[in-house]
């Protein structure tokens, strides 16, 4: 793989050390990468003076970085290459105003301006409040018709926009338009104090406070070159698997709920409270907003604290899996459950879906295995056995990684007290002209941050991307040719955060 | 529906007898802050600047809980000498100037609006727009609906559609592309009607302050009723908030 550079995860590389290629390499070296099994972490672009380059950060079983610059458009890899880059490159031309020449499906993403000043390439007026402005695919014919739903939905939902063609009670084609939730946080995070930056990546996306800011405090932490304390990463070990638990918990209720079966959805409702009590224990705050910061944890777990855990852990283990049981032996849901939404291993692969939408069709991607952070190196991995890539699999895949969860936080609490301090939130002096991009896994999947300094060590770039970014487009898969009252069920065995892809 | 049964005997009965009895949170959790009004003001100084929020007024030695995330890192500066986080999570009030505190609120009850408590004493349908916010608030509130909660057994029920609402949940910053759908919501819900701001990001625009792509606060826009602040407002917050207010 000539010109790519292989890093590792949190490894701070010098700007100049990213290694730059004239276009048509590029396009020859993500063809070569791509077919031999690799897959996109981030593709974005970054102004370097005056001129606007692209960065691209792709993985097999290692990480590799390499750059190429670009002037107001460039050939479609989506066209050529395949769809792993059609989200990244229609981002590209919505922030910084470059045109992916040839995109099959080029469509806004978020629905705002670039930064670039440069004519907005899809033709809107930011100015006229009309989010969503954009000629909906369309299939005709006497039978066809179309349901739209949304932004503000039926529930206590985030907003988005779900176009469906349907022909009678059958799904042709469901189109997702987001970015009703746009706050602007990548903007933000080069141009507040850096003060507030867990704050605001705690707020990317509130069920995975825990997963985005250890992204964000783990970059700062490798261009401040500051080490953390063992116990330390075992605090936030055990948080992100809380996380974990806590979510997992709360989806297989929702999708008993979805098929009508009442009892269980209550009871992983009430489970998954006490997993988020767990978080409130740890550091007063039920998502884990506030307890990681940069340096290290901001409350140091103490003796108590490890016992609650413990002693909360050994109570819930057995509820949780009678009433897994109920729910995964009750033929009226796996009637529902099997072979619904099937998504199976070519698509989730041409997509590059991860987390446990990957795992369940079979793709066994898991950030705690390939780039393990924190104390997952020493930790036992978990390979789920459901691979058919339906709504079974991927309640299935949730039953397991609560099991394994547990058993991992366990395995932590059963190591002696590790001394660590607690740290406070500060400004620290980064490294000038240095790259660095973190993932880890959050309880979606492959969560990433990565960061550009410039000469005076100020952030130039930050790059957010929430495993959501790659699973959205498995939901409208998943959703053809089936019926639409199925949707519901679907939507929640993926469960995709609407404002960790608007940003 | 064997297991149905040994499950239910498992799981017992969980909801909490809040209001009739306190219940009390984990000495962990950050609730109405305690205010030192005789700090010194360096201290005070201090811990103003290091707010991420700038949520402490230094000069009049106030906290406004409207931006406040409750991160608690004002409570570590000199041991809590201005700051200290007790464990009362019964925050909401229906001013915001209110929220600008000095360590105490005023009685919500006492302040809810007499008509409010007649027309919706018995009976309260929300329609929750989520207009922008990280889910947290969101999360927090679909809680409410859990055995342990129990929100319907009062009389309050989120409902899909704003034709059977009789008032509005905000929550998020009010992002400029959910702007219109908030506004449209709002007007589809008959009047008389009510708006209640949950979490710091309707009040202020939370962590998100300063962003130009959202609004940032709820109450330019349309008028709020109730406040509820928190990042996000722990469930018994928001529960009490509703009590108190309506019932």
């Amino acid at each position: 793989m000539g010109n790519l550079l292989q890093i590792k995860n949190g490894e701070v590389v010098e700007r100049q050390r990213i290694p730059q290629v004239d276009f048509a390499r590029f396009f020859r070296i993500m063809t070569d990468f791509v077919a031999n099994n690799g897959y996109i972490v981030q593709f974005f672009a970054y102004a370097e003076e005056g001129r606007t380059k692209l960065m691209a950060v792709v993985r097999n079983s290692n990480l590799f970085i390499i750059s190429t610059v670009v002037d107001s458009e460039f050939p479609s890899l989506t066209l050529t290459i395949g769809t792993k880059f059609h989200l990244f490159e229609r981002e590209i031309a919505e922030q910084y105003g470059i045109r992916p020449a040839g995109h099959p499906w080029l469509k806004m993403v978020r629905y705002h301006a670039n930064v670039t000043g440069k004519p907005d390439v899809f033709g809107n007026n930011y100015r006229v409040d009309i989010p969503g402005k954009y000629n909906y695919f369309q299939v005709q014919g006497e039978s066809i018709h179309e349901v739209a739903v949304g932004p503000v939905h039926a529930g206590i939902i985030e907003p988005g926009h779900f176009r469906f063609l349907c022909s009678g009670e059958e799904v042709l084609h469901l189109e997702i338009q987001l970015g009703y939730q746009h706050r602007g946080i990548e903007r933000m995070l080069t141009e507040v104090p850096q003060q507030r930056l867990p704050i605001l990546c705690e707020a990317i996306a509130g069920d995975t406070a825990i997963g985005h800011n250890l992204c964000c405090c783990q970059a700062i932490e490798a261009l401040a070159c500051i080490t953390i304390d063992r116990g330390a990463s075992t605090v936030r070990t055990i948080a992100l698997e809380l996380e974990r638990i806590a979510n997992h918990l709360g989806d297989l209720g929702a999708l008993s709920g979805d098929v009508a079966f009442h009892p269980p959805a209550a009871y992983f409702g009430r489970m998954r409270g006490e997993f988020l009590n767990l978080l409130l224990v740890l550091c007063g705050n039920r998502f884990g907003k506030s307890l990681i910061r940069p340096g290290g944890v901001s409350q140091v777990m103490t003796g108590e604290q490890r016992d609650i855990i413990k002693n909360k852990i050994k109570e819930l283990r057995p509820e949780i899996e009678h009433v897994c049981n109920l729910l995964f032996s009750a033929h009226t849901v796996l009637a529902r459950f099997e072979y619904t939404g099937t998504v199976g291993r070519k698509m989730a692969d041409e997509l590059g879906m991860v987390g446990y939408c990957g795992r369940a069709s079979g793709l066994e991607y898991d950030v705690r295995e390939f780039f393990p952070t924190e104390c997952y190196a020493d930790l036992p991995a978990n390979t789920n056995k459901v691979t058919n890539g339906d709504v079974y699999s991927r309640a299935m895949v949730r039953q397991e990684e609560i099991m394994h969860a547990l058993t991992l936080i366990e395995m932590l609490l059963a190591k002696e007290e590790e001394p660590h301090r607690r740290v406070s939130l500060a400004a620290h002096q980064l490294a000038p002209d240095s790259f660095v991009v973190t993932l880890n896994e959050g309880w979606r999947g492959e969560v990433s941050h990565c960061l550009l300094t410039d000469s005076e060590g100020k952030i130039a770039r930050y790059k957010v991307k929430d495993p959501s970014f790659h699973n959205w487009t498995g939901l409208a898969m998943a959703l053809r040719n089936q019926e639409i009252s199925d949707f519901p069920l679907c939507n929640k065995s993926f469960n995709l955060s609407y404002c960790g892809f608007d940003l | 529906m064997f297991k149905v049964i040994s499950n239910r005997l498992e799981q017992g009965y969980r909801t909490t007898t809040y209001p009739k009895e306190p219940i009390q949170l984990y000495s962990g959790f950050r609730g109405l802050p305690e205010i030192n009004s005789q700090c010194d003001p360096v201290i005070v100084r201090q811990c103003a600047d290091l707010c991420p929020q700038e949520a402490i007024l230094a000069a009049e030695k106030k906290i406004d809980l409207g931006r406040c995330t409750f991160c608690g890192e004002c409570a570590q500066v000199a041991d809590g000498a201005f700051v200290r986080f007790s464990q009362n999570f019964e925050m909401g009030t229906a001013h915001r100037e209110d929220l600008i505190t000095s360590g105490s609120l005023p009685d919500l009850a006492a302040h809810a609006k007499i008509h409010f408590k007649k027309l919706f004493g018995r009976s309260l349908q929300l329609r929750q727009v989520s207009a922008g916010g990280c889910n947290a608030c969101e999360a927090d509130t679909n809680v409410l609906n859990t055995p342990f909660f129990d929100l319907s057994r009062f009389g309050i029920d989120f409902v899909a559609s704003p034709r059977h609402a009789d008032g509005l949940h905000v929550t998020g910053p009010i992002t400029v592309n959910m702007k219109a759908a908030l506004l449209a919501t709002y007007e589809a819900i008959p009047a008389p009607k009510l708006v209640i701001a949950s979490g710091c990001c309707p009040i202020s625009g939370g962590p998100f302050h300063g962003s130009g792509e959202i609004v940032g606060d709820l109450n330019s826009l349309i008028p709020v009723d109730l406040y509820i602040p928190g990042c996000p407002p722990h469930p018994l917050t928001t529960l009490h908030a509703l009590l108190a207010f309506f019932k």
